[in-house]
């Protein structure tokens, strides 16, 4: 097993910055989620990790051996792609064991190497089917199990789960978790779904626009956002933020009425951020705002839906600002009714619209 | 706007049954949506509808008048695809003038400006109006592609999974959007999904499609309350609903092979084996619980997380709010909620 | 090796640097590849390039040993393509010299070579008809070529596997087989020696690979876009020229340069088929070989301008032959 440490690695395409110098160490053992929107660099980083792809600069150091210009075969990773990527003319049995013959290893070790991870997968009765048979969840349980075969020292996976149905998906991504727990071997896994990053990963490292917004657990990307671009992409929906004009303990939103009171934990790091008073951006999670007729914030239903075990409801609080508010499903809430509510203090964030970046509590005392 | 009928459509392809005795109507200004796994016949439905496929046995009425007859253009209908349906030699508001433009209508280019603006207003597209088609982003064209539908009033708005293409985060903003859009307008809508989020979170009403056959027709609360079978109870809801084998056995229910009893419910005429289903979130973790079981996994989602209990032989999801601070390989004790229980027989349907 | 340096690694490592296989591509080897295009594509230029110096080479430098590089050029080759000629007798010769005023270019340069001009050579008929037959036979095979592949595209025709492999098996034989029971057909036609007898021969030997190169480009188009048009009011046809049409340029492009090039170059037929009215510029530029020693210069000449029309076309169209060609390929 291995740690995997990337110093300054950068990947430039012509003009392109595809990638800018980042640094990044994935502890022996870690499961780590790269994640971010298509086009923020994140497979590219992924295969500069395999060698598929060279660095423009920077090192990659496997468990302190620098790798950098090896090629990916003697890198001792696997690598496993979303589209399963199986040799269509060869049995499952065939493709499984192909890593290991590459390897020159004997008949024998082979074999018993390919029942260990086969039963480990529970893919015995596919054996000696050919890919394109199974169905899309039993494909990549052939390609994960090709890619364990052979014990790397890490992991390295494209959107596995990508190109299959949503149920699969569901059932794979707890199968995966599960082998890792098992194997505990060190995993980076490329998405651009977060729900799959959060369910998944030891540590998510958030990437947008070439760069690493965010490193964190799934506990703190959610709660603890670096910055707004983190905010809007964890969860679904992403953070409410709405604009507003702080000054004296209050944030004035547009929209009539709207006076937020600020948490008086809060007031000193606003007023020392801004000099007193400034516009702010308040951030809350659809679960944070809590429906009641006394609460301080209003706006109107703009849509109301159903998610089965509870409703979101939509609510219009100015032109601008649709907010998100997760509530009970019992409650019907017709669309164009007011509605009134407040944010739990302990889930209230703020964000410095200069920066975009949020005001920590810590810096400020 | 139209009210729609199907009565008892049957389509053959080569070698399968597409589409077998559907029957369904559409109300006027209902939001209706098919929700079915890929290959159920949600698009062949949705095409039968809009005329691009000829049917071989039934009728598609619109009003009550027949319109089998009637040719795309002449049933009146606008139709969201779920690609490629905009014109990419075209500006956005070519695309969008487009249907104004048919032969069939010859309106005024003036109207048809009002129109086309007016339209681009409700969807907020109007900065993209000027623009050729293949420059715009994913979610922009799919709002173009609205756009192109609501620029007239047709008698229904047919639309084949429109959102499915679109990243998560342009998904949730558009589902918000096209179900306001057609609550304040009243447009009766056919919506094809297989995402079951989509279907509850903008339906009116669902029809439940499998291989070709209606299994269930009703409200997202129906469908998610009291689904007819096993195969509508684990097509909604997400993490999927626990489906356990249980049997009859002293007075109790037991689940099998584990050590789970429940209670025999009243009014409910139980055969000696069965399924029972249980949604995640009513698999509750409490420290006084009446089970107790192993964490096997946990999947924190932020908003909730998911923990995989086993307990015996079986293992069950559980749904809780919040970041739970469970830890694989604790013992945890939990309650199911009896009142929320499923049943159904072995056949998979439900028992009530 | 340089780029290395400058990139390398800062931080100490624990292993020996290997740079082999998987090293960033240097500057160097982006050069030598460079150079060896360049170089294929000089070679692979020569006969264009000796073809056009010859045109403009004198009788002499032609066939001077070794060939000239340098030399006077002159449009000798020219006049001698475009005009028909007799060889003066001493006395008319002098007679001409006296007057050598009055006479335009081109009857300067035959006089020096001691001949004058008769009259016009028929190259430029020839060309024309080359235009012509060739011109026709492109637009009406592409034409019929893109309904067709329409319908085998989008709809059900009964047969239509066996009626698609009916049409590519014209291409299957050489068709110079067929010339002498086409000849036979022709004549009981009267349809030898027309311009229309050799348009429908080019259409039809055309149209099979249009239809097939057609049908590849329309098949790519998502017939969403058409059936989004259906329902938006419109009929089948319009739908096609408003949305088929505008996507399946580049291909239409495409089939429109394979077309006309084949028609313009092909010579067995026009040998076989053509005589003096619908004969096209190919053999005729052949049949210059004949006429009493070989005048290679008029040769280069003829073939420079039987050249230049197609250069043109391809030129024209090459941003969309390009992406034509590639079509398949850029598509996962």
């Amino acid at each position: 097993m291995a740690t995997i440490e990337l110093r300054q690695v950068e990947k430039r395409f012509g003009d392109l910055q595809a990638v800018k110098p980042m640094d990044l160490t994935i502890h022996d053992g870690e499961f780590v989620v790269l994640l971010g929107p298509s086009g923020c660099g994140k497979t590219t980083t992924l295969r500069m990790i395999s060698g598929l792809e060279t660095v423009t600069g920077g090192t990659i150091l496997l468990d302190g051996r620098n790798v950098t210009w090896l090629h990916p075969s003697e890198r001792d990773i696997a690598f496993v792609f979303q589209f399963f990527a199986l040799y269509p003319h060869m049995t499952v049995r065939q493709n499984i064991a192909f890593p290991l013959q590459a390897q020159g290893e004997s008949h024998e070790a082979i074999e018993k190497r390919v029942d260990e991870v086969v039963e480990l997968l529970e893919i015995g009765h596919l054996l000696d089917m050919r890919p394109g048979k199974l169905s899309g969840g039993d494909q990549q349980r052939v390609a994960l199990a090709r890619a364990l075969v052979r014990r790397p020292a890490a992991f390295l996976m494209d959107e596995p789960l990508g190109a299959l149905d949503a149920d699969f998906r569901e059932t794979m991504r707890a199968e995966i978790k599960r082998l890792h727990i098992v194997q505990n071997a060190t995993t980076v896994y490329v998405t651009h779904d977060q729900v799959e990053a959060m369910a998944m990963a030891d540590r998510i490292v958030v990437m947008s626009e070439a760069e690493i917004q965010q490193v964190g657990t799934p506990a703190e990307v959610y709660h603890k956002p670096a910055n707004l671009f983190v905010a809007r992409f964890i969860g679904s929906p992403g953070m409410n933020l709405v604009r507003g004009h702080y000054a004296d303990g209050v944030v004035h939103m547009p929209g009539a009425d709207n006076h937020y009171s600020v948490p008086p934990d809060w007031r000193r790091v606003l007023d020392e951020t801004f000099g007193g008073e400034g516009e702010v951006i308040v951030g809350f999670r659809p679960e944070a705002a809590i429906v009641s007729d006394e609460g301080t914030l209003a706006g109107q239903v703009y849509a109301s839906d159903l998610h089965g075990a509870y409703t979101m409801l939509h609510v219009n609080m100015n032109e601008h600002d649709i907010i998100h508010i997760r509530s009970d499903r019992l409650v019907l809430h017709p669309i164009g009714t007011p509605v009134r509510f407040d944010i739990n203090p302990e889930m209230v964030r703020f964000f410095d619209p200069r920066t975009e970046k949020a005001i920590s509590r810590e810096v400020g005392q | 706007m139209s009210d729609v009928e199907l009565q008892h459509i049957t389509k053959h392809f080569p070698g399968v049954t597409a589409l077998d005795d559907v029957s369904f109507s559409i109300r006027d200004g209902e939001f209706f949506v098919l929700l079915g796994p890929t290959g159920a016949g949600k698009t062949t439905t949705l095409r039968v509808i809009a005329g691009l496929e000829r049917q071989d046995e039934g009728t598609v009425l619109f009003d009550g008048e027949p319109v089998d007859d009637l040719t795309p253009a002449d049933r009146d209908i606008a139709f969201v695809f779920q690609q490629y349906s905009l014109y990419p030699t075209m500006t956005v508001y070519d695309n969008l003038a487009f249907p104004l433009r048919s032969p069939l209508r010859r309106l005024p280019e003036a109207e048809i400006r009002r129109r086309v603006e007016e339209a681009a207003g409700k969807l907020r597209i109007t900065h993209l109006l000027e623009r050729k088609t293949a420059n715009l982003s994913g979610g922009e064209m799919q709002r173009v592609s609205i756009g192109r539908a609501i620029v007239r009033e047709p008698r229904i708005f047919l639309m084949d999974e429109p959102l499915s293409n679109l990243d998560a985060k342009l998904r949730e903003a558009l589902r918000v959007e096209l179900q306001h859009l057609q609550k304040t307008q009243g447009s009766t809508t056919l919506f094809v999904t297989h995402d079951q989020i989509e279907a509850l979170t903008m339906a009116d009403r669902i029809a439940v499609l499998n291989h070709g056959r209606i299994i269930q027709i009703g409200t997202p609360e129906d469908i998610y309350d009291r689904p007819a079978t096993t195969f509508v109870a684990q097509l909604v809801g997400t993490p999927r609903i626990n489906l356990v084998e249980a049997a009859r056995e002293n007075n109790t229910l037991h689940i099998r092979s584990s050590e789970l009893h429940l209670p025999v419910p009243e009014e409910i005429d139980l055969p000696a084996t069965f399924l029972i289903g249980v949604r995640p979130e009513d698999v509750r973790p409490d420290p006084a619980g009446e089970f107790v079981g192993e964490v096997i996994l946990t999947e924190p989602l932020g908003v909730e997380t998911i923990l995989h209990i086993q307990s015996g032989g079986q293992s069950l999801l559980s749904l809780v709010s919040g970041m739970s601070d469970a830890v694989i390989g604790d013992q945890i004790r939990f309650n199911i909620v009896h009142t929320r229980l499923h049943y159904f027989d072995t056949e998979g349907k439900r028992i009530s | 090796m340089a780029s290395f340096v400058e990139t390398g690694p800062q931080a100490p490592v624990t292993e020996a640097i290997r740079v082999d296989k998987v090293s960033p591509r240097s500057r160097l080897t982006r050069t030598v590849r460079a150079l060896i295009v360049i170089i294929v594509t000089f070679i692979g230029l020569i006969p264009v390039f000796v073809m056009g110096i010859t045109a403009f080479k004198s009788r002499a430098d032609v066939v001077a040993v070794p060939p000239k590089l340098v030399f006077k050029p002159t449009l000798e080759g020219f006049v001698y393509l475009l005009t028909e000629r007799a060889v003066l007798t001493q006395d008319r010769l002098a007679e001409a010299q006296a007057h050598i005023d009055e006479l335009n270019w081109m009857q300067r340069i035959a006089l020096e070579n001691g001949q004058e001009i008769t009259g016009p050579s028929d190259y430029v008929f020839r060309l024309k008809n080359s235009a012509i037959i060739a011109g026709v036979s492109t637009i009406v095979s592409v034409g019929l070529g893109l309904l067709a592949a329409y319908a085998f595209s989008r709809f059900d025709v009964p047969g239509k596997g066996d009626l698609l492999f009916f049409i590519l098996s014209t291409r299957m034989l050489p068709a110079v087989v067929v010339t002498i029971p086409l000849f036979l057909m022709y004549r009981q036609l009267k349809l030898h020696d027309t311009h229309l007898g050799m348009i429908l021969l080019y259409t039809v030997f055309n149209l099979s690979l249009s239809v097939w190169l057609l049908k590849g480009f329309i098949d790519e188009i998502p017939r969403e876009y058409e059936e989004a048009a259906l329902v938006d009011g419109y009929t089948r046809l319009q739908a096609f020229f408003k949305i088929v049409l505008p996507q399946a340029l580049t291909g239409v492009a495409a089939t429109t340069v394979f077309s006309l090039i084949f028609a313009w170059n092909e010579y067995a037929f026009a040998l076989m088929l053509t005589s003096e009215r619908a004969r096209t510029a190919p053999p005729s530029i052949a049949t210059m070989l004949g006429r009493g020693g070989i005048e290679w210069s008029a040769i280069a000449a003829g073939s420079l301008g039987f050249l230049i029309p197609v250069v043109i076309v391809t030129f024209a169209l090459r941003r969309y032959l390009l992406r034509g060609v590639t079509f398949g390929a850029i598509r996962q």
